[in-house]
């Protein structure tokens, strides 16, 4: 752009040709930087990837012999699988709950400024945080199940975080707590951005209540709904520290996702060639979810 | 100009004799953050301070060591590498084959290193024939702790066969308590199961499948019976075990909620610090079907390959302080484990101790002294790991015997 700017190209003095570049120098550090630090590690992850390393990077090549034992090993398919139950629920769950909580808070009810904060609030909170309150709660021998017991309903059970079968869900819910209020926000913010003379109009044509959201103010908020996806999606697909926290994996390997896989045969397990395999295909399913998201936001921007 | 000059010389020397004491240091890298390991890690910090050794402290929290392997690894990548470093099995030989370690032949030639070490311990300690860690002491893993007031009242005698143990829990079991305290940690499930491992097929089978990785070993009809008694097991720990931490489970045992603990011998100090007495309040025996046998693990002090002259001598000074008859004696009293040299006077250990290095005697000449899978001083971390998932899996109900003897062959294969 530049060289066939006519200023330039026509022999301008030298302010003008330093105030062209001024931007430019001033952001070349910072580029410079975000270019080695996040897209050189990244090609250096998927070079390891390649290679044979163990527990130090080495870069001997070995080809696709990292991803053909990624995707032999067992704690691979329980990650994915858990990666499925907890992105899926989450994402659905956390949406929903936003969205009702945004359409209550947006009938005018009083003390929507205190109820707000309330319903943001856990956002505050490190996943660590939540994690760690949640597994207490969730401990049959300290948390709910033992308090409802004592209050009397002795048959109460709740017991899944320690069922290698159900634990996965206790993640769910505890992240789903998390995330719902600032979901909310959003959808409150999308609501509030909506024409007020477009519903008076379908109002006067005697629209219902129902009708009004279903017909006009939902499809409105299409860009939020797309923005809530894409937080909540990569949100789950980096999901790490919320499992460590309650969990640490287990019962067994039942709560295990891609991050902790990664992290474990990376750091902990000197099979650092699988841990760069697994964070290559984690790369490569969130930029299956952004790419398309970013190529529609640009798009619409044209 | 003669005032000068002494002047000038005087400096020289104060400024020579400052960097010689200024090498004389040594950076250590450890992970005895807890208050009983590190009052035992202070006695050779005074000790190295007698021979003038400063020591710059480097602890990273985290029980089993994994977070201080981590800092390590990027110390290490980034060039700076610390003096010493407290190490576990293959670790060590995972930094020696990097060729990062240095030579301590000239010293163990000397303290006469091959004759008071434990051969099998040695195994560790050095790489490729050439000493490269100092050992620190010998923990072993396949102890049963036992509440003695609890035995008593059930009328259980100390039980010598595995049936034994099993009744002896059972009838713990139907009187209402809690026959096996134990926590839901893969390292934990693990180290129960190489003490069913050693139970079912003895010393022989251990090689060929812990150690050698026979994959007809692994697989085989005995895996299924090792399996099949950790489900046992399973049957008579209570069903919040899952998560829990070994220190509370044998909280259990010293509380009298719980009849037995299998665990390795670091739970002694938990026995002790609550004012409990070795054959009196608690008993330790082996876990029934292993007598004869001990699974260990070592910690050992790594020497990184340092280039200064002054840093390589406080290496070596540290090193025999490691192994001196004194330090061994103070730290192990305090660490509860057993010295790693065999030459040492048990009468400052209490009974579990002495027993500990009388077995341990016993196992290294009898050559049943064999590293613990389950403290990675079996196999290299990747295949340990990989044994853990499947040991946990099956434990908490994922697999049956015969399908996690098979998943032992896979993962040991996926993992070579």
């Amino acid at each position: 752009m530049a060289a066939t700017d006519p200023m330039l190209s026509g022999g301008a003095d030298f302010r003008t040709r330093l105030q062209n570049w001024l931007p430019k120098i001033v952001l070349a550090p910072s580029f410079a930087v975000m270019v080695l630090f996040v897209y050189g590690f990244i090609a250096f992850t998927v070079y390891l990837s390649f290679t044979g390393s163990r527990m130090l990077p080495s870069f001997d090549l070995v080809g696709f012999q990292n991803y053909e034992r990624l995707f032999r090993v067992r704690q691979w398919d329980t990650a994915i699988i858990n990666l499925g139950i907890f992105a899926g629920l989450y994402i659905v769950i956390s949406t929903i709950i936003g969205l009702f909580l945004a359409i209550f808070l947006d009938m005018k009810i009083r003390g929507e400024g205190l109820l707000r904060p309330i319903f943001l609030y856990p956002m505050a909170l490190s996943f660590i945080v939540t994690g760690t309150a949640w597994k207490w709660i969730l401990d049959p021998a300290i948390g709910l199940e033992v308090t409802v017991q004592r209050w009397g309903w002795e048959s109460f059970q709740f017991d899944w975080i320690k069922d290698s079968d159900m634990a996965i869900y206790t993640i769910v819910i505890a992240a789903v707590w998390q995330s719902s209020g600032f979901v909310m926000a959003m959808f409150l913010a999308g609501l509030r951005g909506i024409d007020n003379e477009i519903l008076k109009a379908a109002q006067m044509d005697g629209a219902s209540n129902f009708q009004m959201y279903r017909r006009i103010i939902l499809p409105q908020l299409r860009p939020a709904f797309l923005s809530a996806f894409v937080i909540l999606s990569h949100l789950a697909i980096k999901s790490y520290d919320l499992v460590v926290a309650m969990t640490d994996g287990g019962p067994g390997t039942s709560t295990w996702l891609p991050a902790l896989f990664m992290y474990e045969y990376t750091f902990t397990r000197n099979q650092m060639g699988i841990g760069a395999a697994s964070a290559v295909i984690m790369l490569m399913t969130i930029a299956a979810i952004m790419v398309p998201y970013l190529y529609a936001e640009l798009r619409e921007k044209n | 100009m003669t005032m000068m000059k002494k002047l000038y010389t005087g400096a020289a020397v104060v400024a020579l004799s400052t960097s010689a004491v200024m090498a004389q240091e040594v950076e250590v890298l450890h992970w005895w953050t807890s208050g009983g390991e590190a009052a035992a890690l202070n006695v050779l910090r005074e000790d190295l301070a007698g021979s003038g050794i400063g020591w710059t402290d480097m602890p990273v929290a985290g029980g089993g060591g994994s977070d201080a392997m981590t800092v390590l690894r990027a110390r290490v990548t980034a060039g700076d590498a610390p003096t010493a470093v407290q190490m576990l099995g293959f670790s060590i030989q995972d930094w020696a084959a990097e060729g990062s370690l240095a030579n301590l032949d000239a010293l163990a030639e000397e303290q006469n290193w091959n004759e008071v070490v434990p051969e099998a311990l040695q195994a560790f300690s050095t790489y490729d024939g050439h000493w490269v860690a100092a050992p620190v002491n010998v923990h072993s893993t396949n102890w049963v702790w036992a509440n003695t007031a609890l035995m008593e009242e059930l009328g259980i005698e100390q039980p010598e066969t595995w049936e034994d143990f099993v009744a002896a829990m059972q009838t713990a079991q139907d009187a209402g308590y809690t026959a096996l305290a134990h926590g839901g940690q893969a390292w934990q499930d693990a180290t129960v199961f190489d003490s069913m491992v050693m139970g079912v097929g003895g010393p022989e089978f251990y090689q060929a499948s812990m150690i050698d990785l026979d994959p007809e070993a692994l697989g085989g009809a005995q895996m299924v019976e090792a399996f099949d008694r950790m489900a046992t097991l399973r049957g008579f720990v209570d069903d919040n075990f899952s998560g829990r931490d070994w220190n509370l489970a044998s909280a259990m045992v010293i509380n009298g909620e719980a009849l037995f603990q299998i665990m390795g011998d670091w739970a002694k100090g938990e026995f002790v610090n609550a004012g409990q007495t070795a054959g009196e309040e608690f008993q330790c025996f082996r876990v029934p079907g292993t007598e004869g046998t001990v699974t260990f693990n070592s910690d050992q002090f790594a020497m990184f390959g340092v280039d200064d002259e002054g840093d390589q001598a406080s290496q070596l000074a540290m090193a025999t302080a490691v192994m001196s008859p004194e330090f061994q004696i103070a730290f192990n009293v305090v660490k509860g484990s057993a010295p790693a040299r065999t030459d040492i006077d048990a009468s400052s250990f209490d009974a579990c101790g002495q027993a500990a290095m009388a077995d341990l005697a016993a196992a290294g000449e009898s050559g049943g002294l064999f590293g613990s899978m389950a403290h990675g001083h079996a196999n290299p971390p990747s295949i340990q790991n990989a044994m853990f998932d499947v040991i946990t899996a099956h434990f908490n109900g994922e697999y049956d015997s015969a399908t996690a003897a098979e998943e032992m062959v896979t993962a040991v294969e996926l993992n070579q």
